[in-house]
């Protein structure tokens, strides 16, 4: 594995007690200082795999490693490493800001040191409320405080569930200022999020994960481009019932029954390859309407790749 | 945010700092409540020796050459401190998994035996300082004689631990408030009043007091009376002994609950 890795997962697999088998044997590398985003529907496994990362969810098999440390077998040195912010709001409702920040710091065994907690603090626009007790905040300044907490103890890797679920534009504008900030200093960032244009925006790397399997593992760049980053749309002049096999070279698809042919293409594919395309329809005396071209969104990749799974 | 780095205290073999935050963590939040923390046995304990020393001590015989509100003394502050204990520490373990801040602990770097000492520490320490507000309080109602003060301190502490581990145990098993209440109230409550706490077990028929002895909390009361007053029901060894055997139980069970996987992880 490459000196780059933070993360290293072989074959880690779950059964939960019901039998249900949350992850399928995974593996997966993170790379030091990246923004790496899980993507996935609902209930695909991705709080299960940073469960097994930070400890809380025990693994049926295989292995993940931190920094090179074992999170089972040398969980303390891994989990001083990690910094996580849960998905649900769980908070202590009836501490102040300041004493939860400062609790957590000392539970991941480092000495006080109000210098940073304030620090943290400051960066995520709650110092002013320090004081005041967590019941008092509104739902987005108590993922604030969470993630406050998760920063508390100069994490290396800080892992992110769902960081942008009920919380405003602004917010989110902030809190993803904070985490390009942090990725600067040498943090690596795990995130999961349903925004795909938030992936879109802040990943590096993006991991699309459905019923317990990775689907893909990319760039983001070559993401789009390898799953074709634009689409011709034809409108037929009459249904096709089957792609004909003479255009069986072009990445094709058939939707409004039979009455739509789909082309997708990467712009910088070959110049000529529409054309080509095109005169080819033509000799085979393929009748249309209307044409569009579109770039596709990395929502409509990913709603592709799980809807294939499925 | 600057540069993370390796401090030293990331190689420590005891995560002192994260014992010392949970510790914290929960004596603030009996500071919270601290009136009514102390309040429930001030009252109670006058209470008791009202009623029972006032109004019924004048006719119970006192053979053991001690006056009755002295010789209930003892078993009021055991009564507390089981009760407290385990009430202390099942809460204070079982809260976390209830709101679901328990992630936090889990994701720790923090052994389970760390979890235990910051948890049972602070539980014990709760119900030491309600067992001296007892002792403070009797003291306003009568003078209050100690004969062996180490061993005193000694049954306080041990007494404490002990069931400030119990508490913890069912605190980790509980799945719900009733079964968090239950144990205390439906085992511990029963098994001090037939312990001893009022009445010397002497004063029973001999089928009674044969039954009793299978009840552990009479050689707690018993010993903890005898530190007072140098006078026991059983002998201070025995009682010495049972005591040691049920901290060693107590012991043994949560080893036994981390060896298998402790309910808190999925
Ligand atoms: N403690 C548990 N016991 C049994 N099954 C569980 C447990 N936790 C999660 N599961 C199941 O495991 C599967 C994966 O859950 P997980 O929470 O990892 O999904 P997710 O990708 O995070 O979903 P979401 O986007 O809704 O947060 C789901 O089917 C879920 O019901
Ligand atoms: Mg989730």
């Amino acid at each position: 594995m490459s000196s780059q890795s933070v993360i290293e997962i072989s074959n880690l697999a779950k059964t939960y007690g019901s039998g249900l088998e949350a992850l399928k044997p995974i593996n997966l590398e993170i790379r030091k200082g990246e923004i790496f985003a899980l993507l996935g529907p609902n209930g695909a496994g991705k709080t299960t795999l940073i469960g097994i990362v930070c400890g809380i969810v025990t693994p049926s098999a295989g292995t993940a490693k931190v920094e090179g440390y074992d999170v089972v077998r040398d969980a303390r040195a891994a989990r001083y490493r990690i910094g996580l912010v849960p998905q649900e709001l769980t908070v202590d409702m009836f501490e102040t800001v300041w004493a939860t920040v400062n609790f957590s710091r000392g539970l991941f065994g480092c000495p006080p040191n109000p210098e940073y907690v304030e620090k943290v603090l400051r960066d995520l626009s709650l110092w002013e409320k320090r004081a005041d007790k967590i019941m008092s905040l509104s739902g987005g300044m108590k993922r604030r405080v969470l993630i406050a907490k998760a920063l508390s103890h100069e994490p290396s890797v800080l892992f992110l569930d769902e960081p942008s679920a009920g919380v405003d534009v602004q917010l989110r504008r902030d809190m993803w200022q904070t985490v390009r900030r942090l990725r600067e200093s040498g943090v690596t960032i795990v995130l999961t999020t349903h925004y795909i244009e938030e992936a879109e925006d802040m990943a590096d790397r993006i991991a699309v994960i459905s019923k317990g399997e990775l689907i893909v593992v990319e760039d983001k760049a070559t993401l789009m481009q390898k799953l074709g980053n634009k689409r011709l749309s034809l409108q037929l002049l009459e249904p096709l019932s089957a792609l004909p096999a003479e255009l069986s070279e072009w990445n094709l698809g058939l939707a409004a029954e039979g009455m739509q042919l789909h082309y997708s293409f990467e712009a910088g594919e070959s110049p000529s390859a529409l054309s080509e395309f095109l005169a080819r329809i033509r000799e085979l005396g393929i009748g249309f309407t209307d044409l569009d071209t579109h770039e596709k969104s990395l929502e409509e990749i990913f709603v592709s790749l799980v809807g294939d799974k499925q | 945010m600057s540069q993370p780095q390796a401090t030293p205290t990331r190689t420590l073999r005891f995560n002192r700092h994260g014992v010392w935050a949970i510790y914290k963590f929960e004596l603030a939040r009996a500071l919270r409540t601290i009136w009514q923390s102390l309040a429930t046995p001030v009252i109670t304990t006058s209470l008791y020796f009202v009623v029972f020393c006032a109004a019924i001590g004048s006719r119970m015989p006192s053979d053991t050459g001690v006056s009755y509100g002295a010789f209930i003394l003892p078993g009021l502050m055991m009564l507390s401190l089981l009760t407290q204990s385990i009430s202390n520490a099942s809460f204070g373990i079982y809260l976390p998994k209830f709101t679901g801040t328990i992630y936090e602990i889990l994701s720790a770097p923090v052994s389970p035996l760390e979890i235990i000492v910051a948890y049972v520490g602070a539980a014990a320490t709760k119900s030491v300082v309600v067992g001296v507000v007892i002792l403070a309080t009797a003291a306003a109602f009568m003078p209050i004689e100690v004969l062996h003060p180490i061993w005193m301190v000694s049954f306080l502490l041990l007494t404490a631990i002990t069931f400030s581990l119990f508490g913890f145990i069912i605190g980790l098993w509980a799945k719900n408030f009733e079964q968090l209440q239950f144990i205390p109230m439906l085992v511990i409550t029963p098994l001090t009043f037939l312990g001893g706490a009022f009445y010397s077990i002497d004063m029973l028929p001999s089928v009674w007091r044969t039954v009793t002895l299978f009840n552990p909390v009479v050689y707690l009361i018993s010993g903890f009376r005898w530190s007072f007053y140098g006078t026991a029901d059983i002998a201070i060894q025995t009682s010495l002994a049972i005591t040691m055997a049920i901290f060693a139980l107590a012991l043994a069970v949560i080893v036994w609950i981390f060896k298998t996987g402790y309910r808190l992880k999925s």
